[in-house]
């Protein structure tokens, strides 16, 4: 009974368009209750001691203030660790919102005021007077780095290091070629346009809806539940509509924890939302150091790698990501050494950041990998294809599908590299030094166990729900675009439903798993009920298809078609009809096949060309043309999917040039907490940015044949344009993000 | 919305009546002081298309026209725009629900992701196209800064606008 495909594949507007652009679409703020009250949270002033005290009365007196919680009154809530691990936790012990009077991070709430208005609130709380019992802290990872160690309790589902391969250490010592530096990436900060915000709407009877930002709004449920004890039927958690997340909406943020809490014990609906300035009280990317040393024959052949990462890690969870696999993976090389470390600094725990990881080891190691070109005196791109490999030898497996050399080949042609001239600084137009750089990209292709359900009425309208979320990544279209050729319905008859706790069971968004995880799922649900339809439909009085064989008809413009003769069809709605049915409802899951999973590994991958302007005198680099090829299998609606692959490039360009959560270490806290002095691109920066999609067959990764596409656009996107730099300068920065101080060209010698 | 009865004792007085045309109705209220026209719109008349973003001025989520002018609407005061028209992304689209060109633009060429900063987007632009001050895509980057999209929809943004503008 396979199906014609009408819509995947091809470029569709997003279905919840209209919602976004009228202004109707609300997210976790924007729901109201007669009883709202209004919560503003307090942030503590010192990185590291212990409350004093807090003196409330002057807020109390305010009126409409409704009550002032902080550790001396919270309410009780769950004692052991387990009850607050989330879904995406680290090893550790989860930090607890009010639980005591112990500070372990400049910005930790410390009270939460909740009044009758949010004015009111936030008023009442900068009357809060607190004194502190401060500790010495220590915030500067470059101070931590002797204290550095390997995590005893590994991260779930974040590979760590491959064994050594060979005598790395032996080979590069030998190799004729070397190059051997530290590159460091500054802390980023999300920063979402939407804050995060949780309404909670008391229903009455202890139960509760919830509105809260969050990438898996069962990841919410199980956390308030565990945390409050609370019965799973009497919590619902919604998020329709999520305005930005890239991993700062994986796990619950505290504003959820202080909402529920506020919400029971008040006994009525209240919201708490964030500041911007307390949005960089949040997990974020960790500052990293990074050794990178590789060892080449004279023609560029890689004979060694080493790649050492110490990460910023909380003094209470060893947050851990995969930064310096991707070294051994992305190039063949018999002799490979990678190790990782946590440093702990007394910051909130960092959090995965779109392509956590590998934004970080992939810039380090695509920038040696370019200094080693330039040290042999190899072409950039054609050392990549030098040390290509066909299969994953950190797993010793065959992958999936690998494209990347095509990658290579089309995102070279498009941006026109075989003109590149070969030496730095030789590119030159006007008062303005051109570059031209290059880089890899990978990700690794997951596909998550994924419920989802399929209900067709008797009206001919589909619905498909499952409990994953729509960040800005095009879930409810592509959703909606796979439900509809799986029963042959125009799109205009399917509605697709995410974002409800009570929907069928989905993980966090993330990863960039859900395409091929939640579109599995969905298309699994969808041919379930294709299959009970066609048993109707056969069935039917004088059926047309009463002796068909399921291979012999196809689902197409409502109608299911006898393949041989489209001339003899029974429509949907007549076929609901005849079998007497009102609703046709199944549930489907898909799951990972452990079988390939052992035999395979899969990745999408990339190939970045960049181009950039520097001012020679000022340093001020602007990117001036970016072309991304990728390899990520079956593309289901190359509209949004060029989107998220832009998306993630200009994530990447602030990643280069802008972002960073300058740490004031004597303080022990970020000091640019503001949208005005932490950078993120604007419009004018950038550039035009070509995507291609190559052509990537893929049987193996998921069902769908599809791999994901929310974080490979921003990996590789740094080195490419770090590599651009030196390729325009002759300058080689191996810290970002690249600012222009660290551009300026040296004082001619001799003059003042 | 609670009614608030006593303010804190700025000696302010704690509502002051005001006249604003939104989105073409006119409309008498009492607003407080302190409050901005964002959470004016937002908080107390259920107008939450538009958007906060840092409650700053520094991201433009909050665009709204203002006597057809895009203005903050986190930085300004209420009571200082007594008189004023307002039109906020709830009222762009024409009386019968056609999608005014730039939202049917922003729709076609995917021109958000999101979708939190697109109304603030979509006003920005309408008040750009007004000031006829963009005549080439470089320059539609220039005045679209203002407006910050962290999903990166930059490039499509530009796209919608310039077809609109042709």
């Amino acid at each position: 009974m396979a199906n014609g495909e009408t819509y995947f594949g091809t470029a569709r507007g997003r279905v919840d368009g209209p919602a976004k652009v009228t202004g109707s679409a609300r997210y976790a703020a924007e729901f109201a209750a007669a009883d709202l009250a209004h919560g503003h949270v307090v942030s503590a002033a010192i990185a590291k001691g212990r409350i004093a005290a807090i003196e409330t009365a002057a807020a109390e007196a305010v009126h409409g203030v409704l009550r002032i919680f902080t550790h001396a009154n919270r309410p009780g809530t769950a004692w052991r660790d387990a009850r607050y691990r989330d879904e995406v936790a680290p090893p550790g012990s989860p930090f607890r919102p009010l639980h005591d009077a112990k500070i372990v991070f400049s910005g930790q709430p410390i009270a939460l005021v909740v009044a009758e208005d949010d004015a009111t609130a936030r008023y009442a709380a900068s009357l809060l007077r607190v004194r502190y019992a401060a500790e010495p802290h220590a915030t500067d990872l470059e101070r931590q780095r002797g204290q550095a160690y390997v995590p005893r309790r590994k991260r779930t589902g974040i590979a760590p290091p491959p064994k050594p391969r060979g005598d790395a250490q032996k080979a590069f010592d030998a190799a004729p070629v070397r190059i051997d530096h530290e590159y460091r990436v500054a802390v980023e900060h999300h920063n979402p346009m939407e804050p995060h915000a949780s309404t909670v709407i008391w229903e009455g009877d202890g139960r509760i809806t919830v509105h809260d930002k969050i990438q898996g709004v069962q990841n919410s449920l199980g956390y308030i539940t565990g945390v409050f004890g609370l019965s799973q039927k009497n919590v619902r958690v919604l998020s329709p509509f999520v305005g930005g997340a890239f991993g700062s909406g994986l796990r619950p943020q505290y504003q959820l924890f202080l909402a529920v809490m506020a919400a029971l014990d008040l006994k009525r609906s209240v919201r708490v939302e964030l500041t911007r300035d307390q949005m960089f009280t949040l997990g974020y990317r960790p500052a990293t150091i990074q050794r990178v040393a590789l060892g080449a024959a004279p023609d560029g052949t890689l004979q060694a790698i080493l790649h050492d990462a110490i990460a910023g890690t909380s003094t209470f969870e060893d947050y851990q990501e995969v930064v310096v696999n991707w070294s051994s993976l992305l190039y063949h090389c018999d002799n490979v050494a990678l190790t990782y470390r946590l440093a702990q600094i007394d910051t909130y725990t960092p959090a995965d950041m779109r392509a956590p990881g590998a934004t970080l080891g992939v810039f380090a190691l695509e920038s040696a990998i370019d200094e080693l070109a330039y040290a042999a005196g190899v072409d950039p791109l054609e050392i990549r294809r030098r040390n290509y490999t066909r299969t994953d030898e950190n797993e010793g497996k065959d992958f999936t599908s690998k494209e990347l050399m095509e990658c290579y080949r089309l995102g070279a042609e498009r941006f026109g590299w075989s003109r590149r001239s070969a030496a730095p600084r030789s590119m030159r137009e006007g008062r303005e030094l051109v570059g031209w750089g290059v880089a890899s990209g990978a990700w690794e292709a997951m596909m998550m166990k994924t419920s989802a359900r399929a209900a067709l009425t008797a009206d001919g309208r589909l619905e498909v729900a499952t409990a994953t979320a729509d960040i800005g990544t095009g879930t409810y279209t592509i959703l909606t675009q796979i439900a509809a050729d799986a029963l042959g319905l125009p799109m205009e008859s399917v509605t697709a439903r995410i974002g409800d706790s009570a929907l069928p069971h989905s993980p966090v968004e993330g990863g960039s798993w859900t395409a091929a995880s939640a579109g599995s799922a969905v298309q699994a649900a969808c041919r379930a009920v294709r299959e009970k339809l066609f048993s109707a439909a056969r069935a039917a009085e004088n059926s047309p298809l009463a002796n068909a064989d399921p291979s012999h008809v196809r689902f197409v413009n409502g109608r299911i078609v006898l393949a041989a003769d489209p001339a003899r069809f029974i429509t949907v709605a007549d076929a609901m009809r005849a079998a007497g049915l009102e609703r046709l409802e199944e549930e489907a899951t898909a799951s990972p096949d452990s079988a390939t999973q052992k035999r395979y590994s899969a990745y999408t991958h990339s190939a970045i060309f960049a181009e950039v302007r520097v001012d020679a005198q000022l340093g001020v680099v602007r990117v001036t043309r970016i072309v991304n090829a990728v390899a990520a299998g079956r593309i289901i609606n190359p509209r949004t999917a060029r989107s998220q692959i832009i998306g993630g490039v200009v994530f990447g360009l602030g990643m280069a040039l802008t972002e960073e959560s300058l740490p004031d270490h004597a303080l022990g806290r970020f000091m640019n907490h503001n949208l005005g002095e932490y950078h993120i691109p604007v419009n004018a920066d950038v550039p035009a940015i070509d995507v291609i999609f190559v052509d990537e067959h893929d049987d193996k990764a998921s069902p769908l044949g599809v791999k994901g596409l929310g974080e490979i656009g921003i990996v590789g996107s740094a080195a490419a344009i770090a590599n651009a730099v030196y390729h325009a300068t002759g300058t080689r920065v191996r810290s970002l993000p690249m600012t222009l101080d660290k551009l300026l060209p040296e004082k001619p010698a001799g003059r003042a | 919305m609670p009614e608030r009865d006593a303010g804190p004792a700025t000696g302010l007085p704690d509502r002051m009546p005001i006249s604003l045309t939104i989105n073409g109705e006119v409309r008498q209220l009492d607003v407080a002081p302190w409050t901005s026209l964002l959470d004016l719109l937002r908080l107390e008349l259920g107008l939450t298309g538009t958007k906060k973003g840092c409650d700053h001025g520094q991201c433009g989520a909050c665009t709204i026209l203002l006597d057809g002018r895009r203005i903050n609407a986190c930085l300004t005061l209420a009571v200082m725009k007594d008189g004023a028209r307002i039109t906020t992304v709830e009222g762009l689209a024409a009386a019968d629900g056609g999608l005014h060109p730039l939202q049917a633009a922003f729709v076609e060429h995917d021109a958000f992701q999101c979708g939190y900063c697109t109304p603030g987007q979509l006003c920005s632009a309408v008040g750009l196209l007004a000031e006829g001050r963009a005549r080439s895509a470089e320059e539609i980057r220039e005045h679209m800064s203002g407006n910050l999209c962290r999903c990166g929809a930059y490039p499509n943004i530009v796209a919608a606008i310039e077809q609109v503008m042709q």
